[in-house]
């Protein structure tokens, strides 16, 4: 038989996730900060709204594009929180989860050979979905000492004439690293000086502490050369609802819809006529998740620092990034055996690119005494490797 | 940024029990801050009271709650004031709230028995001069008290690993 494969596939290399995946699922008893999602339950007023959309028998496919009311809601709410103004029936799409938004993207702006930024540790997808869509990634490791944030000089370093898309993921999934406007600025002056583009991937929006977030699509000149990826995922905890949108000038969306059109059809109906619900009335919902995530982000940042932990303070989503170089084994080695001695998950930061080596991707989307539990467990693995020295 | 104040309260509401050092960590500031601020607001009765939700039907207590709606003939001056604090005095009576609509009181109450809250409500409460009347409501299951769900929840179906 010839061979069903795609080279361009085979050729990727599966997520470092699932690896670990696998591993602790062999572990029923195993606790785990190892999760990228809400441990919330989406608010229930968007709940009933998705059981009372079914009742009413809202099952048949949607507009290619989503819902015309909640175009104008995403519309409204953008406006009101990044201070962009995106035409609902031209310039947004809503789509399956954030991810839709990053595959459609590429697939309608790379040709072969483009180059693709990607600064990492970040989200496992740009890779990948740079490689199917047959451009070329090329990846800017970020550096602790920057608190994992992009600076002018690393972009401009990595810009060549064939760099089409810089995709700014902030804040971001793994580090918790974010962006603040006067960080934004020089980065924004570099993309426009080389007329590149960028995926800005927003998706932890709702989840900032102490900073709000800020927009690179907001600066000066930028709307247009900016596709901002967001969705309902993290901050209203809709994870297994799927739903999403990408927002951007009417030429790229035009495109991007003629995939969405011939591969999607649209996003979920029901998750849509929910949505609209989460973004007329749940700001209460979702500012409660984001004052107890801070109190966590708190309580671990206090812990690591009595642990004497290095780790940065981290202002977004709901990780920390501590550096666990001191113990002089990778972080899948380290991961590893925290699983099997403390039976906890944590997820190695190589996940998340190389130069994640060296750190821990932990998630506090948890309770605090889940938290406590499992923060105690790793000050004993701690200790046991400090003192074997 | 919600201020310090309003942050704690929210915590205590739902759980009084939190330690200062533990407190201070969660809220980004110092124990003695904390401290001072609680004192500050036992003082000045914005902090009224700790107390324990307790689910008595499985402490195995008899244990009955009633819901009693009272009408009163308001008086010139004081206007409902003076039957209500009356009828706060009683230990079994765990609120009285004036209320808009139909009924001007609503009075609820704690006994160990039916026949005890039956008793208070003819041998108390009905006889107090400016009650016109009283209609008493018992509470059979609470499934939401206090703002806690007191039934059991499913067990969360997330994974143990996601990207």
């Amino acid at each position: 038989m010839r061979d069903p494969l795609s080279k361009k596939v085979v050729g990727i290399a599966p997520s470092g996730i699932r690896k670990f995946f696998d591993l602790v699922s062999e572990m029923p008893d195993a606790i785990s900060l190892g999760v990228g999602e809400p441990d919330f339950d989406t608010p229930w007023r968007i709940r009933e709204e998705g059981i009372y959309s079914l009742e009413r028998g809202r099952t048949f496919y949607t507009s290619n594009a989503g819902l015309k009311d909640l175009k104008i809601e995403i519309s409204k709410y953008l406006q009101r929180k990044i201070s962009v103004s995106y035409d609902p029936d031209s310039e947004i799409i809503v789509t399956v989860g954030g991810s839709e938004g990053i595959d459609i993207a590429f697939r309608a702006m790379l040709d072969p050979g483009d180059e693709v930024l990607i600064p990492q540790p970040s989200y496992v997808s740009y890779l990948p979905c740079t490689v199917l869509a047959d451009g070329v990634p090329v990846v800017i490791p970020l550096q602790q000492k920057n608190e994992f944030k992009l600076t002018a000089e690393e972009l401009e370093a990595a810009i060549t004439p064939k760099t089409k898309i810089l995709v700014l993921p902030y804040p971001n999934n793994p580090t918790g690293a974010i962006m603040t406007k006067e960080e934004l600025e020089p980065i924004a002056e570099v993309v426009k000086k080389h007329d590149i583009f960028v995926l800005s991937d927003e998706i932890y929006s709702e989840l900032t502490y102490k900073y709000d977030h800020v927009s690179i699509a907001s600066l000066p000149g930028m709307k247009e050369r900016t596709l901002v990826i967001n969705g309902f995922s993290k901050g209203f905890a809709m994870t297994g609802w799927r739903l999403g949108y990408i927002c951007g000038q009417k030429k790229i969306v035009e495109q991007m819809l003629k995939i969405h059109q011939f591969a999607i059809m649209c996003a979920p109906t029901n998750s849509q006529y929910a949505a609209i619900e989460g973004l007329r009335n749940c700001d209460d919902e979702v500012q409660q998740m984001r004052t107890a995530y801070n109190q966590r982000r708190r309580f671990l940042l206090h812990e690591f620092k009595r642990m004497q932990l290095d780790c940065f303070e981290p202002f977004g989503a709901f990780y920390i990034f501590p550096n666990i170089q001191e113990f002089g084994m990778t972080s899948e080695e380290f991961a590893t055996r925290f699983l099997e001695e403390e039976k906890v998950a944590v997820v190695p930061g190589s996940a998340f690119g190389d130069c994640g080596e060296g750190y821990l991707r932990v998630s506090y989307a948890y309770s605090l005494e889940d938290l406590k539990e499992a923060i105690g467990r790793l000050g004993h693995f701690i200790d046991r490797l400090r003192n074997q020295d | 940024m919600e201020d310090i104040r309003k942050q704690i309260l929210k915590y205590l509401e739902k759980n009084s029990r939190v330690d200062l050092g533990e407190l201070a960590v969660l809220m980004g500031t110092d124990e003695v801050t904390i401290a001072n601020e609680i004192a500050q607001m036992e003082k000045e009765k914005i902090i009224c009271g700790y107390h324990t939700l307790i689910d008595w039907d499985k402490a195995g207590e008899e244990h009955v709650n009633a819901l009693i709606e009272v009408r009163v003939t308001p008086r010139r001056d004081q206007g409902f004031d003076k039957t209500a604090e009356r009828i706060c005095n009683y230990p079994e009576v765990t609120a009285v709230y004036l209320i808009s609509g139909g009924y001007d009181l609503l009075v609820t109450l704690e006994g160990k028995t039916l026949q005890e809250v039956s008793r208070f409500v003819s041998g108390k409460l009905s006889p107090i001069e400016d009650v016109i009347s009283t209609s008493t409501y018992f509470i059979l299951k609470k499934y939401k008290d206090h703002g806690t769900i007191m039934f059991k929840k499913n067990k969360s179906e997330r994974m143990l690993v996601t990207p």
